[in-house]
């Protein structure tokens, strides 16, 4: 009897991308733009994004999960793609650009998708709030004026267990609109 | 309120400890004044108190307090914790209404074992309802010390002062005022609340009642608001533990020498419990992947099929929950009998954010960090895993990533204790997907079997109601019927050895679903065999004057036009009452023949709570009730073999997405007059019942398992032919 895969981030049923069988990790140099700023660092190439930016950058905004890229709660931007970051390879961002939760207010003043959040009351624990506000913008930055389905399709892989899905749409439209003025 | 509304007290055997003195804390907090309360006299507060009692060394006589600070402001110290539900804004609406002062003003220091005394812990929709009542007392006396502090000040009778916004101030004359900061400032007054002052009526509530938004939304958008997992020292070790593949698994050798040649890995072994420890966890993942452990497993006899048949078997004496009149009787004049078995699987919490600790030990006292809903259990926990006295242990509450019941266990917390003793380093222990679900203690599979018969003309003349494992809150049904009995066999937790494969726990609104799918479904058959629609049926078999109330309600909104089901429209109909709270549920589904897809269009739900604290709030919960429930309606039950776990992740453990959301519309009723009622629960109710009923509607399907999955549906449309 071997040990099952509860415990690693696997996916659940096969093995996929599997950063186990890895004897030795690969020190690289990786330098890439973060919240606007430089960064440069010397690390595990494989390592994935979510733990670089949660444990050796401090940026805990960004949250674990699922690990294998099902519930949306590590979502961050890279070059403006909502990436999952559990399963995004450090060595993958050099040269790009990163965009976390903690990277998108402006002097002080909120995103209107931040903003749109906080007037809906579009979440209730909060854990998922940091993936959902990351895709939500990617999402109109390449459609700016959605429709709800457009919505609904741009945020289906973002999981929700409080039940604020019907919010956060509300928060979406109201975010989109205030962009489009702002424009 | 009688007991049988608290049946969910009898979660857990909770035991009571110390706090920080009273010395110890004016120490700390320095001058102000300081309220401390008397426990209350409801069923809740005395089984505190009971509990409480256990413990010589914890204080008996107050649960809660607050702090009127020398700048004018107001600390709320409370065991409760916020996990999303929104109590961190209504429970400082009560106080401040009931304080006059701006709810800017008021902060709240929640589930922190050494600041705040002793609690049972959140669930039960009992924060409201049991706790309200006494932080509002707690709050009607500092306002009466400010204002005879007051009257000192200004030399003025009591009487002509009144206060507003943190302000003290003459009737006769506005200027003449004083604020609490000035009367507070290098005080220490300390009350103790032996009786309750009067509190205000309902109508001078000025915060109490208003839609307001939540106070903690600010941090949660920007990405600031901690949670367990998220308290990182730079010294911290990640802990990746060997786990077993089944519940039943006995740990027979193991090798950690592959993992032992990492680079920076630890390995602690303590028994059966070994971990690895790295300064990053996916290193100590990979380390952990080197660890060969060889396990014995016994056979595996019960799976997620034959688990139904199992439960009947094992199923202990059944106790008469309710009974009135004569079944032979009730069976005899019936004209139409039906009889039916419902069944529901076992459903898994599964919050987003995954149970978490992190625990530091400095000198002889450790802290920990927990995503929990029982900061003081896990307290107690800890100090007997660690053989600490339990003032040394300190349990600390951040956010808490959702909880919905399965954060009231928390294995994690020891482990992490355990691990920060054993490597003197701290530890944090997060849980990956997999072992959130292999650890959960899952809502039960539940079988209920009901018999009840009808007259022509639609009056139910018998119900004979026998529940297996769900549980007793929601059995008891509360229709007008004369001849009925209500049989619980086995609670919905903490079955007796050999009845649940894993643990089984309290999951949002413990009983309550499986009880109202399986009731409101047996309801609808009747209707429909009757002729009858099913919300004339309902209202023409209810004496119940609120729960008239609501089904009216909610009809009127949904636009309710009579028909007898099936009607080809897909509506159904739910009601029931949950935590004191009264609810009524219409919703549309559309049903896909060929996928056997179920698509809920619209829900429509009625609410008598009492009076509302946050409206605001309990919208936002009932839309999240509504929401949630569509997965035990629909997808969730936990797949299983013996004692494994076969669910590992979201990709075969579905829960609700955007794209099944919905249009909600909620609809309060105006009850200010009666006391609040529980609010984070109630609504997740009838989900199950009427998303079936609606299916019936619409397809002439009586689905009667949950979930509804598309195979189910399939099938049943197959066996209609």
């Amino acid at each position: 009897m071997t040990l099952t895969k509860r415990g690693y981030s696997e996916n659940s049923r096969q093995k996929k991308d599997n950063p186990v069988e890895k004897e030795t990790a690969m020190i690289e140099n990786i330098q890439f733009r973060l919240n606007g700023r430089p960064v440069s660092l010397s690390v595990d190439g494989d390592r994935m994004l979510l733990l670089v930016l949660r444990y050796e950058l401090g940026l805990t905004g960004t949250k674990f999960g699922c690990g294998q890229g099902f519930c949306g709660a590590c979502t961050v931007l890279v070059n403006n793609e909502a990436v999952r970051s559990c399963q995004y390879p450090v060595k993958d961002i050099n040269g790009k650009e990163v965009l976390t939760i903690e990277g998108l207010s402006k002097n002080g003043e909120l995103h209107p998708l931040q903003k749109a959040f906080i007037e809906h009351d579009a979440l209730q624990c909060g854990y998922c709030t940091s993936g959902m506000i990351i895709n939500a913008y990617s999402l109109l930055r390449k459609n700016p004026n959605p429709t709800r389905k457009d919505i609904i399709d741009g945020m289906e892989g973002n999981l929700c267990r409080c039940g604020t899905y019907i919010r956060i749409i509300a928060a979406i439209q109201t975010a989109a609109k205030e962009m489009r003025g702002a424009k | 309120m009688k007991n049988k509304d608290y049946l969910e007290l009898d979660f857990y055997d909770i035991t009571a400890l110390g706090w920080l003195s009273r010395r110890e804390f004016l120490k700390i907090f320095g001058g102000g004044i300081i309220v401390f309360c008397s426990l209350g006299d409801s069923f809740a507060l005395q089984e505190e108190k009971r509990q409480r009692g256990m413990r010589p060394e914890a204080p008996a006589d107050f649960n809660a307090y607050l702090l009127v600070k020398g700048d004018g402001t107001v600390a709320c110290f409370t065991g409760k914790i916020e996990m999303g539900q929104g109590v961190i804004t209504s429970l400082a609406q009560m106080l401040a209404d009931e304080l006059d002062v701006t709810l800017d003003s008021v902060e709240m220091v929640m589930g922190d074992t050494d600041l705040c005394p002793w609690d049972m812990g959140t669930f039960g929709s009992m924060t409201t309802r049991f706790f309200g009542p006494e932080l509002r007392a707690a709050a009607a006396e500092a306002r009466s010390v400010l204002i005879e502090l007051a009257a000192e000040y200004l030399k003025l009778p009591a009487s002509r002062l009144e206060a507003k916004d943190g302000v003290i101030f003459d009737l006769k004359n506005k200027k003449n005022q004083v604020t609490y900061a000035q009367l507070t400032k290098g005080k220490k007054i300390e009350r103790h609340l032996e009786k309750k002052p009067p509190v205000k009526n309902p109508s001078e509530f000025t915060i109490v009642g208003q839609p307001l938004l939540r106070r903690d939304s600010h941090l949660k958008v920007t990405g600031q608001a901690k949670y367990a997992g998220d308290t990182l020292f730079p010294e911290v070790l990640h802990a990746k533990i060997l786990r077993p593949p089944s519940h039943d698994a006995k740990l027979k050798s193991v090798d950690v020498s592959e993992a032992e040649k990492i680079e920076g890995v630890q390995i602690i072994r303590e028994g059966d419990f070994i971990a690895v420890l790295h300064k990053y966890p996916d290193v100590a993942e990979k380390a952990l992947a080197k660890i060969k452990p060889q396990f014995d497993r016994p056979a595996a006899i019960l799976d997620d099929k034959n688990i139904f048949e199992h439960l009947l078997k094992v199923a202990p004496q059944g106790e008469i929950a309710a009974q009135g009149g004569n079944l032979t009787e009730g069976e005899k004049v019936a004209q139409n009998i039906v009889e039916k078995k419902y069944l529901n699987s076992y459903v898994a919490h599964a919050p987003i954010e995954p149970h978490a600790a992190t625990a530091k030990i400095e000198g002889d006292k450790i802290t920990v960090w927990v995503s929990t809903q029982r900061p003081f259990g896990d307290k107690d926990e800890i100090a007997q895993a660690l053989g600490l006295q339990p003032q040394n242990v300190r349990v600390i509450t951040p956010f808490v990533g959702g909880g919905f019941g399965g954060k009231t266990s928390n294995r994690q917390a020891v482990e992490a204790a355990r691990l920060a003793k054993l490597a003197g380093k701290p530890v944090q222990v997060a849980w990956t997907r997999a072992e959130e679900f292999f650890y959960d203690t899952f809502r039960p599979a539940a079988v209920v079997e009901i018999k009840s018969g009808v007259m022509n003309s639609g009056k139910i003349v018998l119900w004979d109601y026998r529940v297996y494992f769900a549980g007793q809150r929601g059995a008891e049904q509360f229709y007008d019927i004369p001849n009925h009995r209500t049989t619980v066999y086995g609670s919905g937790w903490r079955g007796a050895q050999g009845t649940h494969p894993f643990s089984t726990g309290a999951w949002r609104a413990p009983s309550n679903n499986t009880n109202t799918f399986a009731r409101e479904s047996q309801v609808d058959a009747m209707a429909s065999l009757a002729g009858i629609d099913p919300l004339e049926f309902r209202l023409m078999n209810l004496k119940d004057s609120r729960m008239i109330r609501v089904l009216k309600a909610a009809a009127e909104k949904f636009g309710w036009k009579p028909a007898k089901a099936p009607s080809g429209r897909g509506l159904g109909i739910s009601c029931g009452t949950d935590a004191g709270t009264y609810v009524a549920h219409i919703a549309e589904v559309e049903v896909d023949k060929n996928s056997g897809h179920v698509q809920v269009k619209r829900v429509v739900c009625a609410q008598d709570m009492g009076l509302s604290i946050n409206p605001e709030g309990a919208r936002i919960q009932m839309e999240g009730c509504i929401t949630m429930g569509l997965g035990y309606a629909l997808t969730e039950e936990i797949h299983f073999k013996g004692r494994e776990i076969l669910d590992l992740n979201f990709d075969t453990y579905e829960i609700p997405r955007f794209s099944w959301t919905p249009e909600i519309e909620t609809v309060l009723i105006d009850a200010k007059d009666s006391p609040p009622q529980g609010g984070g629960e109630p609504a997740i109710i009838c989900t199950g019942g009427v998303v079936a009923n609606a299916v019936y509607d619409a397809a002439g399907l009586r689905l009667l398992q949950l979930p509804m999955t598309p195979e189910r549906v399939r099938a049943a449309f197959a066996a209609k032919g």
